[in-house]
């Protein structure tokens, strides 16, 4: 700051160069090593604590029982891969063999049948969240660009949206199992049912902050440029093309970060009830197994969990920056 | 006189001819059934189970490949609890799963979700244990008679436990006691030894809504998935608990409770969980269903060839995450031919978990029958019902045709040896009467109706709640 006015104003005598050097090192680094230092802090206070934690299956897990756990996590992973391509040769040699047998046959690969790992159960995870926060964005933002236009219809609907935008993701998950299990019926299904009903869960529940941001964004538009559609007397679609939805970017954003957010939690709750492959079956699943190295694993799924859903706002963010014309909404 | 001895040697042609087309005729049939097996209708299966160590058949089958060797590709997927997995399997989610001999019986009579569900493959004998918590067994501990070297003698009855309980609901306290599903073994094997030490574990009244088993209760038992039993216990919501391994043994280890008495001890060689999936799957898949059996009975033989010495190797892969899970000392513990009771106190029991020995895989309609006689007793059948409802209903829900068939399809396959199936050469399906209870009632499973009188606690022929 001081540089600054020193460089605008030349009265004013410039700063000795070592303190330049320092306020140079300190404004690059702060917001570097600021964080650093609270990393440090939190990860010497966990330790602490957790070496204090005694539960039945031993101690709390510190840092370093997760770093290991990490490793071992990925070892898993890799030596899980080498089953499966051993899967893939011997799937290839009995099918080689029946068809010398049978000629008719019509050889089928299928894929591998063993664990999931923790690596894939991440993949599953995200395929997940993102396939139901779609879902949700193409209904919600239609439905709430329609309240925000419609006084009448706000008021019609609000009510409705009051009262299931609080339901626990937990309360739906028995309904959405059981009525998909009775509706989604193929003999050879595109999707798991399990697929379909965590991504209905996701998406019930993540419907909301969409539909109400949008909303609330269409209501608020500057009123000039109604009146300029008004004036310019543009067609119903064009006007929603033209005007509204430029304006409501920023609202209809805001919302779909707060929607991503409910999705990712959501997401991880209905997994570990209804079992559904993911992180939530892996938290589950480590817990049920009680093992000396269930705890670190579950801290493990913790940071990874929370690690995602940080990547996953960050992407939001990028998103709404590149889309957005309103810069300053994207700051927050 | 000359005629005779011609009309005899006629009559022994006669006899040797008919003999010999029936021996052929039957070797023509056995050779013709084995050729007759074929490729499996449906490769690609989905098999549900529940964190416990009677799994092992299911996760041996396909670590050792012998799905594989049917042509089978079987994904393997832990369930939630036993509720979830019997939906999975009645809705088609499932294409089979490890579950409680109790699940399809109960599913055929329509006691809970009503279903056609069959058995073609018992999975093991034993295998459970009753657990209390360290307070209770300070209380219970000075109510046994001591061995010589100070240890309790076993089997523990439940006279030991009756003071204890007496003294809670003296109290105005509830004592309250873990098991695992409705109609699950060790709902039946609580229910038994607190009813052999003269205690009541309470009657259902279905006819009049009441499901909870609590009619009459002293012991007030609920229902806990398998692997939360000790932490639940841990957390003081129950007292003690019924339940597979590893989690009697987990109690051992957290040292949160004390394994009183094993269900080896209740009763000597019981039918635990069996392999279960629906009639319909059956009847459009009959060569994946043996198929399947087959691969269920060679992993059976593998856990307990050569007196068990693979058991360790089972340990290993039942400790993966994504099977049992839990640390390998806790499961091996049980399976390796030990029993860890109270901490340090760790004994023989070589037939703690059998899987193949004594037949241990073949559905006997008479297991079938037992429960059905537990059922009544207890009254989740309210009515009365002759011997002969009993008996069709073993047979509409324990196939031992398809077991045998199997089992002949892999004698034929010189996989296995005939003297692996050497006892069940004309079978009948019903076991001799057993004796080896812990409160030496004999069982007959002839005669349901005649055993369920034998009981002083429980509802006898003509008794309705």
């Amino acid at each position: 700051m001081t540089a600054l006015i020193s460089k605008k104003i030349p009265g004013i005598e410039p700063m000795s160069k070592p303190k330049m050097i320092m306020t140079f090192i300190s404004d690059k680094t702060q917001p570097l090593l600021l964080p650093l230092v609270g990393i440090l802090c939190f990860m010497l206070l966990w330790s602490l604590t957790a070496s204090n934690i005694k539960t039945s299956l031993g101690t709390f897990p510190g840092p370093s029982a997760v770093a290991t756990q990490v490793v071992n996590l990925v070892n898993e992973h890799n030596a899980e891969r080498e089953k499966e391509d051993a899967f893939y040769i011997r799937q290839d040699e009995r099918n080689k063999a029946r068809m010398a047998k049978d000629p008719t046959y019509q050889p089928k690969v299928r894929s591998y049948t063993g664990k999931e790992t923790f690596l894939d159960q991440i993949v599953t995870s995200l395929v997940t969240v993102i396939s139901g926060f779609l879902v949700a964005a193409v209904i919600a933002i239609p439905l709430g660009i329609a309240i925000g236009l419609s006084k009448n219809l706000n008021t019609a609907i609000n009510p409705i949206i009051q009262i299931f935008k609080p339901v626990s993701p937990l309360a739906w998950l028995p309904l959405v199992t059981i009525v998909v299990s009775a509706v989604y019926i193929s003999p050879e299904p595109m999707f798991a049912k399990s697929f379909i009903t965590s991504l209905i869960t996701v998406t019930l529940c993540s419907l909301w902050p969409m539909v109400i941001n949008t909303s609330f964004g269409v209501a608020s538009i500057n009123q000039d440029w109604v009146n300029v559609s008004k004036v310019l007397s543009l067609p119903k679609l064009v006007h929603i093309q033209k005007i509204v939805i430029p304006a409501s970017i920023p609202a209809i954003f805001t919302g779909m970060r707060m929607s991503l957010g409910v999705a990712w939690m959501v997401l991880i709750a209905a997994e570990m009830l209804a079992q559904n492959p993911g992180l939530g079956k892996f938290v589950w699943d480590e817990f049920q197994n009680g093992s000396s190295q269930s705890l670190s694993r579950i801290m493990t799924a913790v940071f990874v969990i929370g690690l995602i859903g940080y990547l996953l706002d960050l992407a939001m963010l990028q998103l709404q920056r590149r889309l957005s014309w309103d810069k300053s909404s994207a700051q927050r | 006189m000359l005629k005779v001895p011609f009309k005899n040697e006629y009559k022994k042609f006669c006899h040797a001819v008919i003999a010999g087309i029936c021996i052929s005729s039957s070797l023509f049939i056995s050779s013709l059934q084995a050729a007759e097996l074929g490729y499996p209708e449906k490769e690609d299966l989905k098999f549900g189970f529940i964190k416990l160590t009677d799994m092992a058949p299911i996760a041996i089958a396909y670590e050792k490949g012998f799905f594989e060797d049917e042509g089978l590709y079987v994904t393997i997927e832990s369930q939630a609890n036993w509720k979830v997995l019997l939906d999975g399997v009645i809705d088609g989610r499932l294409d089979g799963a490890h579950m409680l001999a109790g699940q399809p019986i109960a599913a055929t009579i329509g006691y809970g979700t009503k279903a056609e569900i069959i058995t073609p493959f018992s999975m093991d004998l034993n295998g459970n244990a009753i657990t209390v918590s360290n307070e209770i067994w300070q209380q219970m501990k000075g109510n046994i008679p001591k061995q010589a070297d100070g240890r309790p003698v076993h089997p523990i009855k439940a006279d030991a436990l009756k003071p204890v309980v007496e003294k809670y609901l003296d109290a105005g306290k509830p004592f309250n006691m873990g098991m695992v599903f409705p109609v699950s073994t060790h709902n039946y094997e609580l229910r038994y030894w607190l009813a052999a030490g003269n205690i009541h574990p309470g009657f259902y009244a279905p006819h009049k809504g009441d499901t909870s088993g609590k009619i009459d209760a002293q012991v007030l038992l609920s229902v806990t998935p398998p692997p939360q039993m000790p932490a639940t216990m841990e957390a003081g919501t129950i007292y003690g608990y019924c339940v597979g391994e590893p989690w009697n043994q987990q109690a051992v280890f957290k040292g949160i409770g004390v394994p009183v008495v094993t269900d080896y001890e209740i009763w000597k060689n019981n039918p635990e969980k069996v392999f279960g999936i629906t009639k319909a799957f059956a009847e459009k898949y009959p060569n994946t269903t043996i198929r399947l059996t087959r691969a269920l009975i060679r992993a059976a033989k593998w856990l307990d060839d050569n007196n068990n010495a693979n058991r360790p190797e089972a340990v290993k892969i039942l400790s993966q995450s994504n099977y049992v899970g839990a640390d390998y000392a806790v499961i091996a513990n049980s399976m390796t031919g030990t029993f860890e009771y109270e901490k340090g106190d760790k004994r023989a029991l070589p037939d703690f978990n059998v899987f193949f020995r004594n037949n241990a895989t073949y559905p006997y309609y008479s297991d079938a029958i037992w429960y059905l006689t537990q059922m009544r007793r207890w009254g989740q059948i309210s009515d009365d019902k002759p011997d002969s409802w009993y008996k069709d209903i073993a047979v509409k829900v324990y196939r031992p045709d398809i077991y045998m068939a199997a089992a002949q399809s892999l004698v034929d396959d010189k996989i296995l040896l005939k003297s692996d199936f050497a006892d069940l050469v004309d079978e009948d399906g019903y076991r001799a009467p057993q004796k080896h209870f812990i409160d030496n009632i004999v069982y007959d499973g002839t005669q349901p109706n005649n055993y369920i009188n034998k009981f002083d606690i429980g509802l006898k022929a003509g008794d309705k709640l």
